[in-house]
């Protein structure tokens, strides 16, 4: 698949499929990258070195600070897919690079090729192109 | 100034506007008038680590700039109840921003203030996603949905990306979503109905345009922002309109910009009941009598007309001992409810009154295994992830009347039999 690049880089691990939005702020602990958001039907699963897939884009104008603060850490996702463009999240990932050196690619795919990829799959990022391998789907989360 | 010519601070904050704007697909920059930045409240080291590079690089904004609520309650630091060490971070973060040159004013409110309130047409760069939606639905000026950093970066560099709610098409509603029948008239005159009305407006929105049909016509600013709030964290909502009520929205015809709407639904009084309902996390749904530790009102900051509204349900009474009552403001507006004797009446019937920050952001609701009541949909989104409490959501009336009881008083009328 190929989709428009929001933040560079290249990575790879497995995919967590957001079931609902999820603001990175308020809905994610900082520090270890855990979603604390009460009613998101996710919480408690790690996004730290997940492929995160978001659909949808939700809520705070925060979420940039959570997402280089995550970077800062060392539990950032290992890159997000969008179903649409968010700069919120795409100058979040800027600053940890400029900041840290380190990189979350963001790529923005069709939502058909977004919804092809399944929970549990194992995702590569390579700039713009993304290749999910659904046989290597591993079962531990 | 991305070459490095007006300091590498101002590079860094182009460099960012550049990313911002490609993110948005924009084929230029634009000139902004004033900003609104988010990015004073602490969320850890890399905050920290972004303004010391702005300011070591010798960067200042551009523009008139206000500023967000920050980590704690600079005028009231003795309310804080957590780790010391991080209200210092939280501190030293706000004065970092001060030095770029922005307004202390600590508000997410900042369209309460006469003095940072910008005017139809305006092109600003905002943040905090209650005054991003106020700004382009209520007041008409025109802002994208700017975040952290790229409120700052926007306000040194003086610009914007030309693209999404800085041009008119953008600002179209697409959605047109209509108040069913069903809903009982006596409703849209009760505070706690414009909350929950937001709240499924985030929700089938997303981050479409909408317009609201079927509300009674000039609604309050109060009542707009309580929607506008509710909508953002609900959904990725930057703007609205509510027919007959926000300054582009005269007619329908004039939100839709004379084309069809892409989609319109009903709104019913069964997906409200159930919005309002979720609202409230505190167990089986916390009926009447319920006991409660605390009630906190202004998120976002309260205006002055919501001051003197929660002095006019307290009627002279005092909230319960043991009743934790907290109502947050900007410290602009609490200087003039100083001046006019409003804050001492509020303080003598046991409201304490926080400034610079919010009561779902610092800790300073002290440790307690009751509910935390408020009128905020907002409030009652993120306040059980980020300091753990479980929250009974209620109406401005309810929440006062309930501070006053020390337990959960409901206005049965409201809802009908839900």
């Amino acid at each position: 698949m190929k989709g428009r690049v929001l933040a560079e880089g290249s990575s790879e691990g497995v995919a967590l499929v957001l079931r609902e939005p999820l603001s990175l702020w308020g809905g994610i602990d900082p520090a270890s990258g855990v979603i604390i958001d009460a009613r998101h039907p996710q919480r408690g699963a790690s996004t730290a070195g997940r492929v995160l897939v978001m659909p949808a884009a939700r809520g705070s104008s925060s979420s940039s600070s959570v997402l280089a603060e995550t970077m800062r850490a060392g539990c950032a996702p290992a890159a997000i897919l969008l179903g649409e463009a968010d700069l919120i999240l795409a100058v979040g990932a800027a600053v940890g690079q400029e900041l840290y050196g380190r990189h979350v690619p963001i790529v923005v795919l069709p939502p058909t090729d977004l919804a092809g990829i399944a929970d549990g799959a194992r995702v590569r990022v390579d700039g713009a192109e993304v290749t999910s391998s659904a046989d290597e789907r591993e079962t531990s989360v | 100034m991305l070459g490095g010519a007006s300091g590498e601070g101002a590079a860094l904050a182009m460099r960012l506007v550049i990313r911002a704007a490609e993110s948005l697909d924009a084929k230029r920059l634009i000139p902004i008038i004033g900003a609104h930045v988010d990015s004073c409240l602490y969320h850890g080291e890399a905050t920290v680590d972004f303004v010391d590079r702005l300011v070591d690089g010798g960067a200042e904004v551009a523009v008139p700039t206000t500023l967000n609520v920050g980590g704690l309650d600079l005028l009231h630091p003795e309310l804080w109840h957590g780790d010391p060490r991080k209200a210092e971070r939280g501190r030293l973060l706000m004065d970092r921003y001060r030095s770029l040159g922005c307004e202390p004013t600590y508000t997410c409110a900042p369209y309460q203030l006469p003095f940072a309130r910008p005017a139809l047409g305006d092109q600003v760069a905002w943040a905090e996603s209650n005054a991003i939606v106020f700004c382009n639905s209520v007041i008409g000026a025109r802002t994208e949905r700017y975040g952290d950093f790229t409120d700052i970066a926007c306000a040194i560099a003086g610009r914007v990306p030309d693209a999404g709610l800085h041009r008119t098409d953008a600002r179209r509603a697409t959605l047109v979503l209509r108040l069913a029948p069903d809903v009982p008239r006596a409703l849209l005159d009760d505070d706690s109905f414009y909350p929950v009305l937001g709240l499924v407006l985030g929700r089938r929105a997303g981050s479409r345009v909408a317009a609201l049909d079927g509300l009674p016509p000039a609604l309050s600013e109060g009542r707009l922002k309580a929607i506008g709030a509710a909508a953002a964290s609900s959904g990725a909502v930057a703007m609205f309109h509510a027919v007959g009520s926000t300054p582009e929205a005269p007619s329908l015809e004039a939100a839709l910009q004379g084309r069809a709407a892409e989609e319109t639904a009903d709104v019913g009084v069964a997906e409200l009941r159930a919005a309002r309902d979720e609202l409230t996390t505190a167990g089986g749904a916390a009926p009447a009598g319920t006991p409660i530790g605390s009630v906190s009102l202004g998120t976002p900051h309260a205006s002055l007309a919501e001051l003197w509204a929660v002095d006019r349900e307290l009627g002279g009474r005092r909230s319960a001992a043991g009743v934790e009552f907290l109502v947050s403001t900007a410290r602009h507006l609490l200087a003039e409810a100083e001046a006019d004797g409003l804050a001492w009446r509020l303080r003598a019937a046991g409201v304490e009154l926080l400034v610079d920050t919010c009561s779902y952001i610092a800790p300073v609701l002290r440790p307690s295994s009751l509910p935390a009541m408020t009128d905020s949909a907002k409030w009652a989104f993120y306040a059980p992830g980020n300091i753990g409490v479980e929250v009974v959501f209620g109406s401005l009336r309810e929440c006062v009347r309930s501070a006053v009881e020390g337990r959960v008083w409901r206005d049965t009328n409201l809802w009908g039999s839900a």
